[in-house]
């Protein structure tokens, strides 16, 4: 549980941070703005997270080696200024994340519980606006290749148990299994270490110190 | 477009006036106003309105002055107070 815990608040933390990206160069301003907040809200979640599993929940967000860090594939990649590939992980994740939140929220520890259903509530609005996005690019051409992109890194985020239900909801393939294994957690991308680099850089300039 | 948004502050209270958001559609247009105006929590409910449903009217004229239409027209006050000093009370007597 702890592991699973842990890997849900990485792929919070380092979405939330992919997301806010944005801040400030979104395509309109309204979007800018729900945009930010959408990733906010997912830095506010992981930050709930770390501190389920620690008393410290700034060293375990900030003070790990980049190999340390569980997020999946899916959120490391850094897809700036491409608005449809960021739309479409936007849509498959919210889809993933809905899933693992739902078993999250009958765990029997109920301090999981309770946060897992505090953290749906927020993530409603993020699945609308997902949603929204994903009714309106529909069929432009360039949202459809970044879909189908992506679609790899959306099954191989989800424990293998809850990939079936992600592949009924969508309605596609089952990616191969040696593709599956090359976008799991545990892999760490090409963009990976900048953004690591950058996450923690104010953190390592004075280790230590208090804030 | 343009969209008006009307918030209510709590249970009970009237729907004011909170500003607007331009979205493509209707969706659109909840999902920011949701963002614009609800996640601080400053929000029990909005209401979110195309501009163009809008009916605005700004024409009252009163060319001849009748200000016994209005409220105000006449300073009750003032004449209560002048009344009650003819007749030697004050409002605090009763």
């Amino acid at each position: 549980m702890q592991e699973r815990l842990l890997a849900i608040a990485d792929d919070e933390l380092v979405l939330g941070w992919r997301n806010s990206e944005w801040t400030g160069i979104a395509p309109v301003l309204e979007e800018d703005v729900a945009f930010s907040s959408i990733a906010q809200n997912e830095i506010g979640h992981a930050r709930a997270l770390y501190q389920l599993l620690s008393d410290d929940a700034d060293a375990l967000a900030l003070d790990r080696a980049p190999e340390e860090y569980r997020c999946a594939p899916l959120v490391q990649l850094r897809l700036v200024p491409d608005w449809a590939r960021t739309i479409a992980r936007h849509v498959l994740y919210e889809a993933a994340d809905e899933l693992r939140i739902e078993r999250l929220k009958s765990s029997d520890d109920r301090a999981v519980a309770g946060l897992a259903a505090k953290i749906d509530r927020e993530e409603v609005y993020h699945r609308l606006h997902a949603q929204m996005w994903a009714d309106r690019l529909r069929n432009e051409p360039r949202y459809r290749e970044a879909l189908d992109e992506l679609w790899p890194y959306a099954v191989a985020m989800l424990d293998h148990d809850q990939r079936p239900e992600l592949v009924a909801r969508f309605d596609r393939h089952v990616p191969s299994n040696t593709v599956l294994r090359s976008l799991e957690r545990g892999v760490l991308v090409e963009d990976w270490p900048a953004l690591w680099d950058e996450m923690t850089m104010v953190r390592r300039s004075v280790a230590g110190a208090t804030w | 477009m343009i969209f008006e948004v009307f918030r209510r502050e709590r249970k009970g209270q009237a729907f004011e006036h909170a500003g607007s958001v331009a979205a493509p559609d209707l969706a659109f247009a909840e999902a920011y106003a949701h963002e614009q105006y609800g996640r601080r929590g400053e929000s029990a409910a909005l209401w979110v309105v195309p501009r163009d449903a809008i009916h605005e009217i700004d024409d009252f004229p009163d060319e001849l002055g009748r200000n016994y239409h209005r409220v105000d027209g006449y300073s009750l006050k003032v004449k209560l107070a002048e009344a009650r000093e003819r007749a030697g009370t004050t409002a605090g007597d009763r």
